[in-house]
């Protein structure tokens, strides 16, 4: 057996080392995103999260023009900033409708409220189904629909102030 | 004193809030009357991934939208649908990623490849050793 055969085992055993130590420092991306963006909206109906505005519905998302899904809840901290960017959308024409995941009637209503509402429709997804048929992983989480009702783009995390350029641009993209 | 007040505070903080209020889903922490329907769901269940606690099945993990997961598992078995079909739901919205058990698709080859390589690479290691020893 030659020599430098002898010391393959430890050579490998070396690389498995340098590999896990160099993906323990990079631990890589844990986003996980949806691979229904370019696929239509699966068919959903879902009752008014409120006793004053309207639920939403699959079909009420395929208007002509588009629109902004936003997922929130009232437990979310993220949400909280959110709001505030979601309303300046809304006051540049963004048309916005939200799904409440696993909410009270009540506690969304105080939610809104106190932090402002921008949504034209609010759906209630008491068991997170209609998350989970969109391929959406947590709140808040945000999609671009176009007029036919496709999804265009999904976004993860909230969308901060730094967004709005990239919300616009993905919105008059899908128009 | 100083030191010792960050102390009591730090022992005193509380975990961020990041899970709502309302109860796990039906389904989610319930069996079904079925036990041949449960075993197809709880076989399934192993075999999904947690999007939250990345790493867990749904199976293991207390996360609420896992609990959501097996609530959909257990409700679609419930209803006459086969696993591999539920699966497949679930991989065309969140890809094969979600899915722990190895496809065939060509990126997986390696993994299938791997011990039969190590096997043949090992035999070739003890057949040389033998033969310097004698």
């Amino acid at each position: 057996m030659s020599r430098a055969l002898r010391f393959v085992p430890l050579a490998v055993l070396l690389l498995l080392i340098a590999g896990l130590i160099w993906r323990l420092a990079n631990p890589g991306d844990s986003v996980i995103r949806s691979k229904l963006e370019g696929r239509p909206v699966p068919a959903f109906a879902l009752p008014a999260a409120l006793p004053t505005k309207a639920g939403l519905t699959s079909a009420d998302l395929a208007t002509g023009r588009p629109r902004l899904v936003n997922f929130f809840a009232s437990w979310c901290g993220p949400c909280i900033t959110e709001v505030k960017v979601l309303q300046e959308l809304k006051r540049r024409g963004v048309a916005i409708d939200g799904i409440a995941v696993r909410d009270r009637s009540e506690d969304v209503t105080d939610f809104l409220a106190r932090r402002g509402d921008p949504y034209a429709r609010i759906g209630s997804d008491l068991q997170s189904r209609v998350q989970i048929a969109l391929g959406s992983s947590g709140v808040p989480e945000s999609f671009v629909v176009d007029g036919k009702g496709m999804i265009r783009y999904q976004h993860v995390g909230p969308i901060k102030d730094s967004d709005v350029p990239l919300i616009l641009a993905k919105l008059e993209q899908a128009r | 004193m100083r030191r010792l007040a960050i102390l009591l505070l730090l022992c005193a903080a509380q975990p961020a809030l990041a899970d709502s209020s309302l109860p796990p889903a039906y389904w989610a922490d319930r069996q079904l009357p079925d036990p041949r329907q449960e075993a197809k769901a709880a076989a399934l269940m192993e075999e999904l991934r947690c999007l939250v606690c990345q790493g867990q099945s749904i199976a293991d993990s207390d996360a609420e939208l896992a609990g959501d997961m097996r609530d959909l598992v257990r409700r679609r078995i419930a209803a006459g649908e086969q696993p591999a079909k539920v699966r497949a739901w679930l991989i065309q919205r969140y890809g094969s990623w979600i899915s722990y058990r190895p496809t065939a698709e060509p990126v997986a080859w390696p993994l299938w490849l791997l011990p039969l390589a190590l096997l043949i690479a090992g035999a070739f290691l003890a057949m040389k050793r033998v033969r310097v020893r004698r």
